[in-house]
């Protein structure tokens, strides 16, 4: 983890609620897909924590929701403003034991993390297949860059406004794939569990304190004993969780 | 050049910053991110007798100027904490250490002191009276001055090392507590804990917090944290770590002013890691703006 000063690049809308921002500055603490960062906002008094949705050597991008007022602040935020940002949090998923067809379930701003993983697993040569769950059409966003990478993109809307009628787990439902990556609420990870038919990962969330370990804020049981979401997390292995 | 040691129950410290208890873990999260020798010392992770989960989660809140949290004291309990945790931290930090220590009984107490007593590297003692008291309610150790005596003494009886015991805000009466753990053997007070707050979502029309209630610190609590201090100055012969909201080196001699003879940084290191570090480099310029040559002799310098 480093600490440092990032310039916003762009900050623009992607939906009715969310929006993209792409910070410039050092990238070097980032060691995985699916790890997240820790940004202070001027008169908030805990760090606000969001996925890395992509990066390279000079830039971060964030796909973030408004949802309060930490989000909503972040959404007037200009290009040229500065954030200071914690950088490279937690563990992110690894990629070990993923086989050679993937498939990666994003639900609403669970969708994010997963774009950096399906560009990393197509750079590896994996046929990836994507299933993103929106509430309804308007709602949708990254379908289209997960397609330019080359994925398999499955929408599913809750409403049937677009794609498939339903959830996450009726779009994946003659998915051939070999292990999953997933991250998004919890009652779709639920779902999730009851179908999966494979060894996968979930990326968690958890209100935290520090985020990164200190404060014992965000803690979980696990089988493997107690895990802290933001140093030891966000992505647990699907075999060790308690649900 | 200014001079920022303090003497602390005859352990002198390079400066009198210590990160509190609950905010720096056991000290090597933080040696990843800057060298932690630069301390006054710390406070580390509360331990109690046996491993804890704690409470919980969500188990933190953000309020204006400050969070609450309810981790509930989670701790690998004290056996492995001086087999696994104790080792980290000596591998980081070369200077003694504060064992931070809870219980819910006077036992527990007195068990966990008794443990930790052997380590060398513990420095001092901070009991924290602030939890829940099994045999007697629920209430609190810290809001009655007899049970925190009677704490105090059943510590004292099993160590020789400097004992400090560290006061709950949440009572009618803190000097009346602090006389009582005085008498009772204590070789300093360290103040204050958390204060009891919560916080409501108006999207759920819940408490934020899964247990309700929980501990709010920060810079929202510091005039309260000064007052305090301020009054147990005035009536204890003991030192006083002082503590609630400190996250400048101003505050740092605000709080010496107060009757401080160390003071702990808590929520500021959780939003900025750095911020003890920070502290520490800023002080020598912050005495010298003040006119201050010696730190220790402000100690108390506001009554
Ligand atoms: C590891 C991780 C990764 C995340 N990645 C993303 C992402 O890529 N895109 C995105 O839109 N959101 C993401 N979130 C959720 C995001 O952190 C919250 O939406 C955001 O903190 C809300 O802040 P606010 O001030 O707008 O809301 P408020 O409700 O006003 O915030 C009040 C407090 O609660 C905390 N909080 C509120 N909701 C959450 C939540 N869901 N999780 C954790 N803390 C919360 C805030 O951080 C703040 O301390 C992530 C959360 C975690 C833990
Ligand atoms: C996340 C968190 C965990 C804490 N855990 C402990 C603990 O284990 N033992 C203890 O004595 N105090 C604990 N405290 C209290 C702090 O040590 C300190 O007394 C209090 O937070 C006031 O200081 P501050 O305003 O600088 O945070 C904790 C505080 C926080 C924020
Ligand atoms: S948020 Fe502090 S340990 Fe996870």
């Amino acid at each position: 983890m480093t600490q440092g000063f990032y310039k916003i690049l762009s900050n623009i809308q992607l939906t009715r609620t969310v929006y993209k921002m792409v910070l410039g500055g050092d990238t070097g603490a980032i060691t995985a897909s699916g790890q997240f960062v820790n940004i202070k906002l001027d008169g908030k008094f805990l760090r606000r924590p969001i996925s890395i949705c992509d990066y390279d050597e000079t830039t971060i991008t964030l796909v973030y929701k408004v949802v309060g007022v930490g989000t909503e602040q972040m959404s007037k935020m200009t290009e040229g403003q500065e954030l200071d940002v914690l950088v490279g949090l937690g563990n992110g998923y690894s990629l070990d034991k993923c086989g050679d067809k993937p498939l990666l379930i994003g639900g609403g701003v669970g969708v994010p993390p997963l774009y950096n993983l399906c560009k990393k697993l197509i750079n590896e040569g994996k046929k990836v297949t994507v299933v993103l769950g929106f509430n309804t059409k308007e709602e949708i966003f990254l379908e289209d860059d997960f397609k330019k990478l080359g994925a398999e993109v499955l929408v599913a809307t809750a409403d049937g406004s677009y794609g498939v009628k339903g959830f996450v787990t009726d779009a994946m439902k003659d998915v051939d794939y070999t292990y999953f990556f997933t991250c998004g609420p919890m009652p779709m990870f639920k779902a999730i569990e009851a179908v999966a038919s494979t060894s996968g990962q979930y990326s968690f969330e958890e209100r935290m304190g520090c985020g990164f370990g200190a404060c014992m804020g965000c803690s979980c049981k696990t089988k493997y004993g107690n895990k802290r979401i933001c140093k030891d997390g966000p992505v647990l292995e699907r075999e060790e969780i308690i649900w | 050049m200014v001079n920022t040691k303090v003497n602390l129950s005859g352990i002198i410290l390079d400066n009198p910053v210590i990160p509190a208890s609950g905010t720096f873990g056991f000290g090597y999260e933080f040696a990843e991110l800057y060298d932690i020798n630069c301390l006054g010392t710390f406070s580390f992770k509360g331990t109690t007798k046996d491993p804890r989960f704690g409470n919980p989660c969500p188990r933190i809140a953000e309020c204006d100027s400050g969070m609450i949290n309810a981790v509930g004291l989670q701790n690998p309990g004290v056996e492995k904490v001086i087999e696994n945790e104790l080792p980290k931290l000596k591998a980081c930090f070369n200077k003694p250490v504060m064992a931070n220590v809870s219980g819910f009984s006077v036992e527990d107490y007195a068990y966990t002191v008794e443990k930790l007593d052997s380590q060398e590297q513990i420095g001092w003692f901070e009991v924290n009276v602030s939890c829940p008291n099994v045999h007697g309610g629920g209430m609190s150790f810290g809001t009655s001055p007899e049970a925190a005596a009677e704490v105090t003494a059943a510590c004292r009886k099993v160590t020789d090392k400097p004992l400090y015991i560290k006061l709950s805000p949440n009572v009618t009466n803190i000097v009346d507590i602090a006389k009582a753990c005085e008498a009772a053997g204590a070789d300093g007070i360290s103040m204050i804990n958390t204060m009891l707050g919560m916080r409501i979502d108006l999207k759920t029309k819940k408490p934020v917090i899964a247990n309700k209630m929980g501990g709010f610190s920060g810079p929202a609590i510091k005039p309260v944290a000064l007052r305090m201090v301020y009054q147990v100055y005035e009536a204890v012969k003991v030192p006083i770590i002082g503590m609630g909201g400190i996250s400048t080196a101003e505050d740092v001699i605000e709080m010496m002013l107060a009757g401080a003879t160390a003071v702990q940084v808590g929520a500021a290191n959780l939003v900025d890691p750095f911020a003890s570090k920070t502290i520490i480099e800023n002080l020598p310029k912050v005495m010298e703006k003040y006119n201050i040559d010696d730190l220790s002799q402000i100690i108390g310098g506001a009554h």
